[in-house]
Protein backbone atom coordinates (compact mmCIF):
# COMPACT_ATOMS: atom_id res chain seq x y z
CA UNK A 1 0.00 0.00 0.00
CA UNK A 2 1.17 3.16 -0.76
CA UNK A 3 -0.87 6.08 -1.43
CA UNK A 4 1.01 9.26 -3.01
CA UNK A 5 -1.57 11.77 -2.99
CA UNK A 6 -4.32 12.89 -0.62
CA UNK A 7 -7.92 12.18 -1.54
CA UNK A 8 -9.02 15.23 -3.71
CA UNK A 9 -5.54 16.38 -4.62
CA UNK A 10 -5.38 17.48 -8.38
CA UNK A 11 -3.35 15.16 -10.29
CA UNK A 12 -2.22 15.69 -14.14
CA UNK A 13 -1.89 12.88 -16.81
CA UNK A 14 1.53 10.85 -15.34
CA UNK A 15 1.10 11.32 -12.14
CA UNK A 16 2.19 8.16 -10.10
CA UNK A 17 -1.44 7.54 -7.91
CA UNK A 18 -0.34 4.73 -6.35
CA UNK A 19 2.13 1.19 -6.37
CA UNK A 20 0.61 -1.91 -5.79
CA UNK A 21 -2.65 -3.97 -5.97
CA UNK A 22 -5.23 -1.89 -6.22
CA UNK A 23 -8.18 -1.85 -9.07
CA UNK A 24 -7.85 0.75 -11.50
CA UNK A 25 -10.93 3.38 -11.85
CA UNK A 26 -12.48 5.88 -14.02
CA UNK A 27 -8.95 7.96 -15.56
CA UNK A 28 -6.15 5.57 -14.67
CA UNK A 29 -4.12 2.84 -16.16
CA UNK A 30 -1.63 0.55 -15.44
CA UNK A 31 2.01 0.54 -16.19
CA UNK A 32 4.95 -1.14 -14.98
CA UNK A 33 2.96 -1.97 -11.79
CA UNK A 34 2.54 1.35 -10.92
CA UNK A 35 -1.30 3.06 -11.02
CA UNK A 36 -1.19 6.74 -13.22
CA UNK A 37 -3.65 9.02 -13.93
CA UNK A 38 -4.46 9.66 -17.18
CA UNK A 39 -6.62 12.81 -17.37
CA UNK A 40 -6.30 16.01 -15.59
CA UNK A 41 -8.61 15.53 -11.95
CA UNK A 42 -9.40 15.01 -8.34
CA UNK A 43 -7.93 11.36 -7.08
CA UNK A 44 -10.37 9.58 -5.23
CA UNK A 45 -8.78 6.49 -3.13
CA UNK A 46 -11.67 4.02 -1.66
CA UNK A 47 -10.84 0.93 -0.28
CA UNK A 48 -10.00 -1.33 -3.11
CA UNK A 49 -9.68 1.18 -5.99
CA UNK A 50 -8.31 4.30 -7.36
CA UNK A 51 -10.05 6.84 -9.89
CA UNK A 52 -9.69 10.37 -11.28
CA UNK A 53 -12.78 12.38 -11.41
CA UNK A 54 -12.05 14.37 -14.77
CA UNK A 55 -12.30 18.09 -14.69
CA UNK A 56 -11.74 17.96 -18.55
CA UNK A 57 -13.52 15.22 -20.76
CA UNK A 58 -15.22 14.91 -23.80
CA UNK A 59 -18.81 12.58 -23.94
CA UNK A 60 -18.10 8.97 -23.66
CA UNK A 61 -21.30 7.70 -24.36
CA UNK A 62 -22.69 4.98 -22.70
CA UNK A 63 -25.47 2.23 -23.23
CA UNK A 64 -29.05 4.03 -21.62
CA UNK A 65 -28.00 7.61 -22.35
CA UNK A 66 -30.36 10.47 -23.51
CA UNK A 67 -28.59 12.43 -25.80
CA UNK A 68 -29.74 15.08 -28.50
CA UNK A 69 -28.01 15.23 -31.74
CA UNK A 70 -28.22 16.14 -35.52
CA UNK A 71 -28.63 14.12 -38.53
CA UNK A 72 -25.17 14.60 -40.30
CA UNK A 73 -26.20 12.03 -43.11
CA UNK A 74 -28.30 9.75 -44.49
CA UNK A 75 -27.52 6.00 -45.73
CA UNK A 76 -29.37 3.34 -46.74
CA UNK A 77 -31.63 2.08 -43.98
CA UNK A 78 -30.31 4.50 -42.01
CA UNK A 79 -29.26 8.30 -40.50
CA UNK A 80 -25.90 9.22 -39.02
CA UNK A 81 -25.98 11.44 -36.20
CA UNK A 82 -23.71 13.76 -34.50
CA UNK A 83 -23.92 13.63 -30.93
CA UNK A 84 -20.10 14.91 -30.04
CA UNK A 85 -18.45 11.21 -29.70
CA UNK A 86 -15.62 10.53 -31.72
CA UNK A 87 -17.44 8.48 -34.30
CA UNK A 88 -21.07 9.76 -35.35
CA UNK A 89 -23.62 7.45 -33.91
CA UNK A 90 -25.91 5.22 -35.89
CA UNK A 91 -29.95 5.40 -36.34
CA UNK A 92 -31.46 2.83 -37.89
CA UNK A 93 -34.82 2.57 -40.01
CA UNK A 94 -36.25 -0.13 -37.41
CA UNK A 95 -35.18 2.00 -34.14
CA UNK A 96 -37.14 5.38 -35.67
CA UNK A 97 -40.23 4.21 -37.15
CA UNK A 98 -40.39 1.02 -35.66
CA UNK A 99 -41.08 -1.07 -38.87
CA UNK A 100 -38.40 -2.72 -40.90
CA UNK A 101 -36.89 -0.86 -44.09
CA UNK A 102 -38.47 -1.26 -47.32
CA UNK A 103 -36.87 0.58 -50.69
CA UNK A 104 -40.36 2.45 -50.83
CA UNK A 105 -39.39 4.79 -47.63
CA UNK A 106 -38.10 8.18 -48.26
CA UNK A 107 -35.87 8.52 -45.83
CA UNK A 108 -35.29 12.30 -45.65
CA UNK A 109 -38.95 12.54 -45.67
CA UNK A 110 -38.72 10.80 -41.98
CA UNK A 111 -35.55 12.64 -41.14
CA UNK A 112 -33.59 14.91 -42.85
CA UNK A 113 -30.10 16.19 -42.95
CA UNK A 114 -29.70 19.08 -40.10
CA UNK A 115 -33.04 17.91 -38.11
CA UNK A 116 -32.25 17.94 -34.49
CA UNK A 117 -33.09 14.49 -32.34
CA UNK A 118 -33.90 13.31 -29.19
CA UNK A 119 -32.68 10.12 -28.64
CA UNK A 120 -31.67 7.49 -26.44
CA UNK A 121 -28.39 4.89 -27.00
CA UNK A 122 -29.81 1.62 -27.14
CA UNK A 123 -26.63 -0.61 -27.73
CA UNK A 124 -23.25 0.11 -28.58
CA UNK A 125 -21.95 -2.17 -31.31
CA UNK A 126 -18.87 -4.10 -31.72
CA UNK A 127 -17.18 -1.40 -32.98
CA UNK A 128 -18.34 0.92 -29.82
CA UNK A 129 -20.26 3.03 -32.20
CA UNK A 130 -23.27 4.11 -30.31
CA UNK A 131 -26.71 2.77 -31.95
CA UNK A 132 -29.86 5.29 -31.12
CA UNK A 133 -33.88 4.95 -30.74
CA UNK A 134 -35.84 7.62 -31.06
CA UNK A 135 -39.52 4.90 -30.30
CA UNK A 136 -40.46 6.13 -27.04
CA UNK A 137 -42.09 9.25 -25.11
CA UNK A 138 -40.26 12.26 -25.46
CA UNK A 139 -37.74 10.89 -27.96
CA UNK A 140 -38.03 11.98 -31.68
CA UNK A 141 -37.23 15.08 -34.07
CA UNK A 142 -37.17 18.11 -32.34
CA UNK A 143 -39.64 20.85 -33.80
CA UNK A 144 -39.11 23.41 -31.61
CA UNK A 145 -36.92 25.43 -29.26
CA UNK A 146 -32.87 25.79 -28.90
CA UNK A 147 -30.10 24.64 -27.90
CA UNK A 148 -27.25 25.46 -25.61
CA UNK A 149 -24.08 23.48 -24.74
CA UNK A 150 -22.71 22.52 -21.26
CA UNK A 151 -19.12 20.73 -21.02
CA UNK A 152 -20.68 17.04 -20.43
CA UNK A 153 -18.34 16.50 -17.56
CA UNK A 154 -21.08 19.09 -15.49
CA UNK A 155 -23.80 17.58 -16.72
CA UNK A 156 -24.15 15.45 -13.47
CA UNK A 157 -24.54 18.37 -11.35
CA UNK A 158 -27.09 20.24 -13.63
CA UNK A 159 -29.10 17.20 -13.19
CA UNK A 160 -28.32 16.98 -9.47
CA UNK A 161 -29.29 14.18 -7.08
CA UNK A 162 -32.35 12.26 -8.56
CA UNK A 163 -32.90 14.90 -10.74
CA UNK A 164 -33.42 17.73 -8.07
CA UNK A 165 -31.82 20.27 -9.61
CA UNK A 166 -33.21 20.41 -13.04
CA UNK A 167 -36.79 19.78 -11.40
CA UNK A 168 -36.32 23.10 -9.63
CA UNK A 169 -35.48 24.95 -12.43
CA UNK A 170 -38.27 23.25 -14.10
CA UNK A 171 -40.91 23.90 -12.16
CA UNK A 172 -39.58 27.37 -11.40
CA UNK A 173 -38.97 29.04 -14.75
CA UNK A 174 -42.08 26.79 -16.59
CA UNK A 175 -39.37 26.29 -19.62
CA UNK A 176 -39.30 22.34 -20.93
CA UNK A 177 -35.97 21.49 -20.61
CA UNK A 178 -34.42 18.14 -21.86
CA UNK A 179 -30.31 17.28 -20.88
CA UNK A 180 -28.94 15.65 -23.04
CA UNK A 181 -25.75 13.37 -21.48
CA UNK A 182 -23.54 14.77 -24.12
CA UNK A 183 -23.56 18.16 -23.20
CA UNK A 184 -26.58 19.90 -25.53
CA UNK A 185 -29.64 21.04 -23.67
CA UNK A 186 -32.96 21.64 -25.39
CA UNK A 187 -34.87 24.77 -23.85
CA UNK A 188 -38.34 24.94 -24.93
CA UNK A 189 -40.21 28.39 -22.71
CA UNK A 190 -43.57 29.65 -23.33
CA UNK A 191 -42.32 33.48 -23.52
CA UNK A 192 -38.63 34.66 -24.20
CA UNK A 193 -37.90 35.53 -20.49
CA UNK A 194 -38.79 32.07 -19.08
CA UNK A 195 -36.03 30.69 -21.79
CA UNK A 196 -33.58 33.60 -21.06
CA UNK A 197 -34.22 33.18 -17.41
CA UNK A 198 -33.26 29.03 -17.74
CA UNK A 199 -30.55 29.83 -19.67
CA UNK A 200 -29.01 32.36 -17.15
CA UNK A 201 -29.03 29.53 -14.11
CA UNK A 202 -27.80 26.99 -16.67
CA UNK A 203 -24.96 29.29 -16.82
CA UNK A 204 -25.00 29.84 -13.29
CA UNK A 205 -24.17 25.87 -12.69
CA UNK A 206 -21.94 25.41 -15.01
CA UNK A 207 -19.46 28.51 -13.70
CA UNK A 208 -20.32 27.13 -10.09
CA UNK A 209 -19.86 23.37 -10.68
CA UNK A 210 -17.58 22.56 -8.98
CA UNK A 211 -18.40 25.22 -5.38
CA UNK A 212 -20.62 23.02 -2.67
CA UNK A 213 -23.87 24.04 -2.01
CA UNK A 214 -24.93 24.33 -5.34
CA UNK A 215 -28.88 23.57 -5.04
CA UNK A 216 -29.18 26.41 -2.56
CA UNK A 217 -27.27 29.03 -4.27
CA UNK A 218 -28.96 28.17 -7.37
CA UNK A 219 -32.81 28.24 -5.31
CA UNK A 220 -31.94 31.70 -4.00
CA UNK A 221 -30.70 32.84 -7.49
CA UNK A 222 -34.17 31.93 -9.23
CA UNK A 223 -36.11 33.61 -6.29
CA UNK A 224 -33.56 37.02 -7.01
CA UNK A 225 -34.42 36.74 -10.72
CA UNK A 226 -37.66 36.20 -10.18
CA UNK A 227 -38.43 39.41 -8.09
CA UNK A 228 -36.24 41.12 -10.78
CA UNK A 229 -38.80 40.61 -13.32
CA UNK A 230 -41.62 41.50 -11.01
CA UNK A 231 -40.07 44.37 -10.22
CA UNK A 232 -39.89 45.82 -14.11
CA UNK B 1 39.20 21.62 -19.19
CA UNK B 2 35.05 21.05 -19.76
CA UNK B 3 34.93 23.32 -16.63
CA UNK B 4 37.26 25.64 -17.71
CA UNK B 5 35.31 25.83 -20.74
CA UNK B 6 32.24 26.35 -19.18
CA UNK B 7 33.46 29.16 -17.13
CA UNK B 8 34.11 30.94 -20.47
CA UNK B 9 31.07 30.43 -22.14
CA UNK B 10 28.79 32.15 -18.99
CA UNK B 11 30.19 34.82 -20.50
CA UNK B 12 29.80 34.50 -23.77
CA UNK B 13 26.06 33.65 -24.42
CA UNK B 14 24.99 36.32 -26.38
CA UNK B 15 22.10 36.81 -23.89
CA UNK B 16 23.40 36.49 -20.77
CA UNK B 17 22.48 32.69 -19.99
CA UNK B 18 24.54 30.53 -17.84
CA UNK B 19 25.14 27.82 -20.39
CA UNK B 20 22.62 24.95 -18.62
CA UNK B 21 20.02 27.77 -18.06
CA UNK B 22 16.84 28.23 -19.95
CA UNK B 23 14.82 30.89 -21.59
CA UNK B 24 12.32 31.82 -19.26
CA UNK B 25 9.06 30.17 -20.20
CA UNK B 26 4.70 31.14 -19.57
CA UNK B 27 2.69 28.80 -20.29
CA UNK B 28 -1.58 28.88 -19.54
CA UNK B 29 -3.88 27.06 -20.70
CA UNK B 30 -7.92 27.15 -21.70
CA UNK B 31 -7.18 30.55 -23.78
CA UNK B 32 -9.44 29.92 -26.68
CA UNK B 33 -12.98 29.17 -25.91
CA UNK B 34 -13.93 27.29 -29.34
CA UNK B 35 -10.82 24.48 -29.24
CA UNK B 36 -11.68 21.70 -27.09
CA UNK B 37 -8.36 22.09 -25.63
CA UNK B 38 -5.77 24.83 -26.14
CA UNK B 39 -2.24 26.42 -24.96
CA UNK B 40 -0.49 29.77 -25.31
CA UNK B 41 3.63 29.11 -24.81
CA UNK B 42 6.12 32.22 -24.51
CA UNK B 43 9.51 30.71 -24.71
CA UNK B 44 12.18 32.71 -24.88
CA UNK B 45 10.45 35.28 -28.18
CA UNK B 46 8.64 32.59 -29.26
CA UNK B 47 5.07 32.84 -28.86
CA UNK B 48 2.60 30.08 -30.21
CA UNK B 49 -0.99 29.40 -30.01
CA UNK B 50 -1.85 25.80 -29.66
CA UNK B 51 -5.87 24.31 -30.50
CA UNK B 52 -6.91 20.83 -30.22
CA UNK B 53 -10.03 19.32 -31.69
CA UNK B 54 -11.47 15.83 -31.02
CA UNK B 55 -11.65 13.40 -30.72
CA UNK B 56 -13.95 13.24 -33.88
CA UNK B 57 -15.12 11.99 -37.08
CA UNK B 58 -12.63 11.10 -39.27
CA UNK B 59 -12.52 13.07 -42.78
CA UNK B 60 -11.23 11.74 -45.15
CA UNK B 61 -13.20 8.54 -43.93
CA UNK B 62 -11.08 6.19 -45.82
CA UNK B 63 -7.65 7.74 -44.11
CA UNK B 64 -9.09 6.60 -40.63
CA UNK B 65 -7.38 3.70 -38.83
CA UNK B 66 -9.63 0.84 -37.43
CA UNK B 67 -7.62 0.36 -34.75
CA UNK B 68 -6.78 3.46 -33.65
CA UNK B 69 -7.49 7.10 -33.54
CA UNK B 70 -5.67 8.99 -35.61
CA UNK B 71 -3.52 12.10 -34.55
CA UNK B 72 -2.71 15.17 -36.57
CA UNK B 73 -0.79 17.80 -36.20
CA UNK B 74 -0.29 21.19 -37.98
CA UNK B 75 2.49 23.28 -37.40
CA UNK B 76 2.38 27.13 -39.12
CA UNK B 77 4.21 29.78 -38.92
CA UNK B 78 2.43 33.23 -39.35
CA UNK B 79 3.41 35.45 -42.07
CA UNK B 80 4.53 38.35 -39.60
CA UNK B 81 6.29 35.52 -37.18
CA UNK B 82 9.97 36.26 -38.75
CA UNK B 83 11.81 39.20 -40.38
CA UNK B 84 11.47 39.21 -43.47
CA UNK B 85 7.90 38.33 -44.27
CA UNK B 86 7.09 34.48 -44.44
CA UNK B 87 4.45 32.76 -47.08
CA UNK B 88 1.78 31.40 -45.74
CA UNK B 89 1.88 28.87 -47.75
CA UNK B 90 3.15 25.16 -46.15
CA UNK B 91 7.01 25.04 -47.19
CA UNK B 92 8.97 21.62 -46.79
CA UNK B 93 9.77 22.68 -43.41
CA UNK B 94 6.33 22.95 -41.92
CA UNK B 95 5.62 19.37 -43.20
CA UNK B 96 8.37 18.02 -41.39
CA UNK B 97 8.20 19.97 -38.23
CA UNK B 98 4.51 18.49 -38.30
CA UNK B 99 5.24 15.36 -38.58
CA UNK B 100 8.26 15.52 -36.05
CA UNK B 101 5.46 16.80 -33.78
CA UNK B 102 3.48 13.73 -34.24
CA UNK B 103 5.81 11.05 -33.74
CA UNK B 104 6.55 13.38 -30.61
CA UNK B 105 3.14 13.39 -29.13
CA UNK B 106 2.12 9.86 -30.46
CA UNK B 107 3.33 8.12 -27.59
CA UNK B 108 1.89 9.80 -25.22
CA UNK B 109 -1.92 9.81 -26.14
CA UNK B 110 -3.70 6.56 -25.85
CA UNK B 111 -5.20 6.40 -29.59
CA UNK B 112 -6.21 3.16 -29.31
CA UNK B 113 -9.04 4.58 -27.05
CA UNK B 114 -10.79 6.01 -30.09
CA UNK B 115 -10.54 3.77 -33.32
CA UNK B 116 -11.51 5.28 -36.52
CA UNK B 117 -11.80 8.97 -34.85
CA UNK B 118 -8.64 11.85 -35.10
CA UNK B 119 -7.42 14.29 -32.68
CA UNK B 120 -5.79 17.48 -34.81
CA UNK B 121 -3.48 19.52 -32.94
CA UNK B 122 -2.98 23.01 -34.39
CA UNK B 123 -0.14 24.95 -33.60
CA UNK B 124 0.16 28.61 -35.22
CA UNK B 125 4.06 30.45 -34.29
CA UNK B 126 3.10 33.82 -33.84
CA UNK B 127 6.18 34.91 -33.34
CA UNK B 128 9.59 32.69 -33.97
CA UNK B 129 13.20 33.31 -32.15
CA UNK B 130 14.42 29.31 -32.45
CA UNK B 131 13.47 26.44 -31.02
CA UNK B 132 9.75 26.69 -32.39
CA UNK B 133 9.34 22.68 -32.61
CA UNK B 134 10.12 22.18 -28.98
CA UNK B 135 7.97 24.89 -27.57
CA UNK B 136 5.19 23.45 -29.94
CA UNK B 137 5.79 20.06 -28.40
CA UNK B 138 5.39 21.83 -24.98
CA UNK B 139 2.27 23.69 -25.60
CA UNK B 140 0.65 20.62 -27.93
CA UNK B 141 0.76 18.77 -24.62
CA UNK B 142 -0.27 21.26 -22.29
CA UNK B 143 -3.43 21.60 -24.70
CA UNK B 144 -4.02 17.83 -25.31
CA UNK B 145 -4.93 17.32 -21.54
CA UNK B 146 -6.61 20.77 -21.32
CA UNK B 147 -9.07 18.89 -24.24
CA UNK B 148 -9.37 16.02 -21.76
CA UNK B 149 -8.10 13.54 -24.09
CA UNK B 150 -6.33 10.59 -22.13
CA UNK B 151 -2.59 10.81 -21.90
CA UNK B 152 0.25 8.72 -20.31
CA UNK B 153 1.59 11.88 -18.99
CA UNK B 154 3.14 15.29 -20.57
CA UNK B 155 5.76 15.36 -22.97
CA UNK B 156 8.24 18.08 -22.29
CA UNK B 157 10.61 19.18 -25.00
CA UNK B 158 14.10 21.57 -25.15
CA UNK B 159 17.18 21.95 -27.54
CA UNK B 160 20.89 21.69 -26.77
CA UNK B 161 23.63 22.36 -29.21
CA UNK B 162 26.91 23.35 -29.03
CA UNK B 163 28.65 26.79 -30.19
CA UNK B 164 32.14 27.85 -30.43
CA UNK B 165 32.81 24.45 -28.53
CA UNK B 166 30.72 25.07 -25.76
CA UNK B 167 27.11 22.40 -24.94
CA UNK B 168 24.58 24.92 -23.83
CA UNK B 169 21.07 24.51 -23.14
CA UNK B 170 17.90 25.66 -25.20
CA UNK B 171 19.68 27.88 -28.31
CA UNK B 172 18.19 30.69 -29.03
CA UNK B 173 17.77 31.51 -32.69
CA UNK B 174 21.33 33.10 -32.94
CA UNK B 175 22.32 30.13 -31.60
CA UNK B 176 20.71 28.07 -33.24
CA UNK B 177 21.70 29.73 -36.91
CA UNK B 178 25.81 29.86 -36.26
CA UNK B 179 26.01 26.73 -33.81
CA UNK B 180 28.03 23.91 -34.91
CA UNK B 181 25.13 21.42 -33.51
CA UNK B 182 21.61 21.17 -33.07
CA UNK B 183 20.02 18.70 -30.74
CA UNK B 184 16.00 18.71 -30.03
CA UNK B 185 14.51 16.48 -27.59
CA UNK B 186 11.20 15.53 -26.70
CA UNK B 187 11.18 13.55 -23.46
CA UNK B 188 8.47 12.00 -20.90
CA UNK B 189 9.78 12.94 -17.53
CA UNK B 190 7.75 10.56 -15.79
CA UNK B 191 8.23 7.51 -18.22
CA UNK B 192 11.52 8.24 -18.09
CA UNK B 193 11.36 8.03 -22.59
CA UNK B 194 12.54 9.90 -25.06
CA UNK B 195 10.16 10.51 -27.95
CA UNK B 196 11.78 12.49 -30.28
CA UNK B 197 15.82 13.08 -30.99
CA UNK B 198 16.70 15.24 -33.80
CA UNK B 199 20.39 16.23 -34.36
CA UNK B 200 21.93 18.14 -37.31
CA UNK B 201 25.80 19.13 -36.69
CA UNK B 202 28.70 17.08 -35.48
CA UNK B 203 29.44 15.85 -31.88
CA UNK B 204 31.87 13.70 -30.17
CA UNK B 205 30.05 10.34 -29.13
CA UNK B 206 31.03 11.89 -25.14
CA UNK B 207 29.59 15.20 -26.62
CA UNK B 208 26.33 13.70 -27.59
CA UNK B 209 25.66 12.18 -24.29
CA UNK B 210 26.43 15.39 -22.37
CA UNK B 211 24.05 16.87 -24.81
CA UNK B 212 21.23 14.44 -23.86
CA UNK B 213 21.98 14.71 -20.32
CA UNK B 214 21.61 18.45 -20.30
CA UNK B 215 18.24 18.26 -22.28
CA UNK B 216 16.71 15.67 -20.06
CA UNK B 217 17.30 18.14 -17.48
CA UNK B 218 15.79 20.72 -19.37
CA UNK B 219 12.58 18.63 -19.95
CA UNK B 220 12.60 18.28 -16.62
CA UNK B 221 12.21 21.47 -15.25
CA UNK B 222 9.71 22.26 -18.54
CA UNK B 223 7.87 19.73 -16.99
CA UNK B 224 7.48 21.59 -13.55
CA UNK B 225 6.76 24.90 -15.26
CA UNK B 226 3.70 22.72 -17.51
CA UNK B 227 2.53 20.97 -14.39
CA UNK B 228 1.80 24.75 -12.73
CA UNK B 229 -0.03 25.77 -15.43
CA UNK B 230 -2.80 22.95 -15.92
CA UNK B 231 -2.68 23.43 -11.85
CA UNK B 232 -3.26 27.40 -12.40
CA UNK B 233 -6.22 26.88 -14.38
CA UNK B 234 -7.91 24.85 -11.79
CA UNK B 235 -6.21 26.46 -8.55
CA UNK B 236 -9.79 27.52 -7.81
CA UNK B 237 -11.51 23.92 -8.10
CA UNK B 238 -8.62 22.73 -5.88
CA UNK B 239 -9.31 24.72 -3.17
CA UNK B 240 -12.99 24.55 -3.15
CA UNK B 241 -14.54 21.30 -4.69
CA UNK B 242 -15.97 19.28 -1.70
CA UNK B 243 -18.36 16.93 -3.52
Amino acid sequence: MSTRFENRDLVIPGDVLFEGRIRTGDNTYRHEGKISASRVGLVNYSREMVSVIALEAGFSPLSGDLVIGDVADIELGRWLVDIDTSTNAILNVPDAIDAPFRSDIVMPDILDVGDTIVAKIVDMDRRKTPILGILGRGLGKVNEGFIIRLTPSKIPRLIGKRGSMVNMILNQTGCEIVIGQNGRILINGRTREQEEMAVSVIRKVEREAHISGLTNRVQEYLKILKEEKKNE
Amino acid sequence: MSKRKKKKKTTKRYDGRKPDELRPIKIESGVLPNADGSAYIEMGRNKIVVGVFGPREMHPRRLSKPNRATLRCRYHMAPFSVDPRRSPAPSRRDNEISMVMRYALEPAVFLERYPRAAIDVYAEILEADGGTRTACVNAASVALVDAGIPMRGLVSSCAVGKIDGNIILDLGDYEDKEGQADLPVAYMPKMEKVTLLQMDGILTVQEFEECLNLAIDGCNQIYEIQREALKKKYGLEEQESDE
